[in-house]
């Protein structure tokens, strides 16, 4: 059954089928994307009309390429910048979530976390639409009251970086914080000893041992921000992120230069994966 | 109390601000607004017409109802198709190579729903890779249409949530001693029964926090059923969404979000009841 | 001498149970002072009060004439040697000991100067730029103690830091501790529960038992003189008895064992005796001495600390007592007969 046991062989051979099937089915829709987005054809499937670069570079009305369709490149800067902020915003407030629940004692405390915890559980749409209303409400109880009019409280950029950053931050403050579990905390006591204040403490001591866990957390935020569809779709203005941009043409204009964008991610994500191997395995 | 320093204040401020700005208040407003209604003066008035209209139209109770089913049948097969696999990944493969197959469960979760479910599109279609090699193998003639039916729509939902199954059951059965299956099977015990005496419960807590994730993902789903499915492969995230953003009725579409909500909730909380496990876990 | 500590009263309750109660003690400036006691006899909780980690919950901490009420760990004229030391991983040797100052507002040529005094000091010099985790578990200990004393500070806390060390290890650091605290004049407070740490290095040792001082004396005094029967029985070896009767001048012990103890103008429950207090094939002319025939039962082996486990035959009590170093009584054997006596002087006698 495990390494150390023996087994039939009918068993062994039955067990590897069933791993090789199901290694199949994972990689194969990213496989077929990936060959395809090389298929010299107008359509998105087969048949295969032979090898070609132009969904990358052609500069046609009837093929236009990856890097020459703006709308698309631009949907791909604004998910990145997108990205960006909501891992900014997020890494800092979950670690300062982290640090609170993990090393603050106050009352109220265990009804906090759970607000904390909720985005886990509450489904994008939901926040989505939840965050669209109440900042709608609050935009217009503010231009009535006060005759201001603030555009990011409509669908906008912004809306969609705070709309991310909502549920992000529980990912971060879940994974500092499980750094922060092993932290040895005479360590700090160590610090404000010597002289250092609670916040130097933290800065120069606490932070330093939590550095692989926030650096994480921000690639983890931004990877999730930047794959997010579901809530963004009710908070988006009129940037585009590459998610929705996608939808977009897949409900209303597939060409296959959705392949070769789907390239493009995939084999990012890979070399990402692959680097955090190595810098895992130095360790 | 001892007195509280800056940094306190420093950690709370934006963690409260966060949670009320975010988190409350949003779901305060979306409590409210589903009771708004537009009477047949133009006028806004507080009535329980949003969730009336829910029961009166059976495509809209139906449709809850056919949402939920399938959530829950989809996060069992998710546990069902991968359970082996985590098993496999932490029990059985050789650890110089269980790095590698983890790798590959990680890149379709990264590179997001959207590309994935594409992906299935393209292999799906009347013209895709399966009827193509179908074809070409001689098997059938014409194509068989799998896509846009239920079941393009559950291979989407399965393959975009059950990668969130494998990681908290693989983490699980990583803290189950081997030495407890080698004592098993030196006592006399089947594979059968190894498999659910000894692992299936060492790893619950795993597997709890996996089908609810699992299933918190399939249910708020709307891209799966939207790409995949067809007209008659409703899910109830499509007609909330349907009411933001193409009829423009938000009272009628915040009831029911909030059903929709209400429904998760309490099945995630009866799971959590049934297998003894605090929420803090789910996230781990 | 000034007094740069004075504890007042001071108490610490916790929920359902008091961990420090009404303690009063002051420390001599340059003094070392330890408090021993058993683990969980609160002596943590008290270093922690001092420091500043905990807050008391009575009572009065005066640092220099200060008191030391809502003064947080950082603004406090102490600093503490963690049991587990603490040192940043972080951070390199030097970076560790600069860390203090560097939190200070002091030139950056000072730090460099008094650091590297410092690592002379403890002679870790040359070591500055070694990772804290490649250090030995001496060097490390050095690098802990340096950290805090180039703050110069008015009392160093050290909270059993000898505790992870092999044997070997923590009596060469004893005798080294001892000697620095000499040479640098700093007030140390050490605590522990070795009580071979505290009478070797201290000037003053308090004894400390549920929460309270037992007795606050010299390491001479404390072995010779035991104010208290938990002293006699935790501080150095010793035999004890229970006794059940006092009449005339003489105790006899649970066991039947009857000794003569003058003059005592209170009824003793309990009686302690060295193993050193016996002397064996004592002289017959010597005054105040009750001599007791015993049967060797066994014989402990261990060098200069060999002793031999003895039965009284009047009575059957078990004792231990210690060999005299010269050879006299090297050939003595199990079952062997001998002759042992005790000097009234060193029969210790408690009431409780």
């Amino acid at each position: 059954m495990i390494r150390s046991l023996p087994n039939s062989k009918f068993y062994k051979i039955g067990y590897r089928i069933y791993i090789s099937l199901f290694y199949i089915f994972l990689t194969i829709p990213l496989v077929t994307i990936c060959v395809l987005a090389f298929n010299d054809s107008n359509f998105i499937a087969l048949p295969w009309e032979g090898f070609s670069l132009d969904w990358f570079f052609s500069d046609t009305t009837e093929r236009l390429g990856l890097f020459a369709d703006e709308d698309l490149l631009i949907s791909i800067w604004t998910s990145i910048e997108t990205g960006l902020f909501v891992a900014f915003l997020s890494t800092l407030v979950g670690t300062f979530a982290a640090l609170l629940f993990e090393e603050e004692k106050f009352r109220f405390k265990g009804l906090l976390y759970f607000l904390a915890l909720a985005p886990l559980v509450i489904p994008g749409v939901i926040l989505g639409i939840s965050i669209l209303l109440s900042s709608t409400s609050a935009g217009i109880y503010i231009e009535d009251n006060f005759g201001i009019y603030i555009e990011s409280l409509g669908p906008s950029f912004w809306l969609v970086v705070f709309g991310q950053f909502s549920f992000c931050a529980t990912y971060v403050m879940l994974l500092v914080g499980a750094r922060l579990k092993k932290f040895d905390r005479t360590l700090e006591e160590a610090a404000l000893s010597l002289r250092a204040s609670r916040l130097e403490s933290i800065w120069y001591v606490t932070i330093p041992f939590l550095r692989p866990a926030i650096i994480g957390a921000f690639v983890v935020a931004f990877l999730i921000s930047f794959s997010n569809f579901n809530t963004t779709i009710f908070l988006i203005g009129s940037d585009l992120t590459l998610p929705v941009d996608l939808y977009t043409r897949i409900r209303f204009s597939l060409t296959p230069v959705l392949n070769a964008v789907s390239l493009m991610i995939i084999t990012f994500i890979t070399i990402a994966a692959v680097i955090n191997i190595f810098v895992n395995r130095k360790k | 109390m001892k007195k509280r320093n800056l940094t306190f204040y420093l950690f709370i401020i934006p963690v409260l601000l966060w949670l009320m700005l975010l988190i409350v208040f949003p779901h305060v407003d979306l409590f409210l607004s589903s009771f708004q209604f537009e009477n047949d003066d133009g006028v806004t008035v507080l009535s329980f017409n949003n969730y009336l209209s829910f029961f009166e139209d059976s495509i809209y109770w139906l449709t809850f109802l056919r949402t939920a089913l399938y959530s829950i049948s989809i996060t069992v097969l998710a546990f069902v198709v991968t359970f082996p696999v985590a098993f496999y990944l932490t029990k059985v493969v050789s650890r110089k190579y269980s790095s590698f197959f983890v790798l590959l469960l990680l890149i379709p979760i990264w590179v997001g729903e959207l590309v994935t479910i594409y992906g299935w599109m393209i292999l799906l279609s009347d013209y895709g890779v399966i009827n193509s090699f179908l074809i070409y193998l001689g098997i059938i003639d014409t194509p068989i249409v799998m896509l846009y039916t239920d079941f393009s729509m559950i291979i989407g939902l399965l393959y975009m949530s059950m990668l969130f199954m494998i990681i908290p059951v693989m983490s699980a059965l990583d803290s189950l001693d081997d030495s407890l299956i080698e004592a098993a099977s030196d006592l006399g015990a089947s594979k059968w029964t190894i498999a659910t005496k000894i692992v299936v419960p060492h790893a619950m807590p795993g597997i709890a926090s996996g089908g609810i994730m699992v299933f918190m993902l399939i249910i708020g789903d709307y891209v799966a059923p939207n790409i995949l499915g067809g007209k008659s492969s409703l899910w109830f995230t499509e007609q909330i969404y349907n009411f933001f953003l193409t009829t423009i009725n938000w009272s009628q579409g915040a009831a029911f979000g909030f059903l929709l909500l209400m429904l998760s909730s309490a099945i995630i909380w009866g799971v959590l009841k049934l297998t003894g496990q605090k929420l803090e876990r789910v996230g781990s | 001498m000034d007094h740069i500590l004075e504890v007042k009263d001071l108490s610490k309750y916790f929920v359902g149970f008091t961990a420090v109660q009404s303690i009063d003690f002051f420390v001599e400036e340059g003094g070392f002072f330890s408090i021993l006691g058993p683990s969980g006899c609160g002596k943590t909780t008290l270093l922690r009060m001092i420091s500043g980690f905990e807050e008391e919950s009575e009572g009065d901490i005066i640092i220099r004439g200060e008191s030391m009420k809502g003064i947080p760990p950082e603004k406090r004229p102490v600093n503490i040697v963690f049991q587990n030391l603490a040192l940043f991983p972080m951070m390199n040797v030097e970076e560790n000991v600069a860390f203090g100052l560097k939190r200070q507002k002091i030139s950056k040529t000072e730090i460099v100067t008094r650091v590297k005094e410092m690592l002379d000091r403890v002679g870790l010099n040359g070591f500055e730029k070694k990772n804290v985790t490649e250090l030995s578990g001496g060097q490390r200990q050095r690098v802990a103690i340096a950290r805090s004393l180039v703050l110069k500070p008015s009392i160093l806390l050290l909270d059993e830091p000898l505790g992870a060390l092999d044997r070997k290890l923590r009596e060469h650091m004893k005798i080294e501790l001892k000697l620095l605290q000499k040479e640098i004049g700093t007030t140390f407070i050490y605590i522990t529960h070795d009580q071979s740490e505290a009478l070797v290095m201290s000037d003053k040792v308090a004894v400390m038992n549920k929460g309270r001082f037992e007795q606050i004396d010299t390491p001479k005094n404390l072995y010779k003189n035991p104010k208290t029967s938990f002293v006699a029985g935790f501080v150095g070896e010793s035999n004890p008895f229970e006794i059940t009767s006092y009449e005339n001048g003489v105790l006899t012990t649970s066991h039947g064992w009857k000794l003569t103890k003058p003059n005592l103008d209170y009824t003793p429950l309990k009686l302690f005796i060295r193993p050193e207090a016996f002397i064996l094939n004592p002289t017959e002319d010597l005054e105040g001495i009750d001599v007791v025939e015993m049967k060797v039962k066994t014989i402990l082996f261990d060098g200069a600390n060999t002793k031999i486990s003895a039965i009284i035959t009047q009575s059957n009590d078990e004792v231990l007592i210690s060999l005299p170093q010269n050879a006299q009584f090297e050939d003595l054997k199990e079952g062997d007969m001998v002759k042992v006596g005790i000097h009234q002087d060193d029969l210790k006698c408690y009431k409780d």
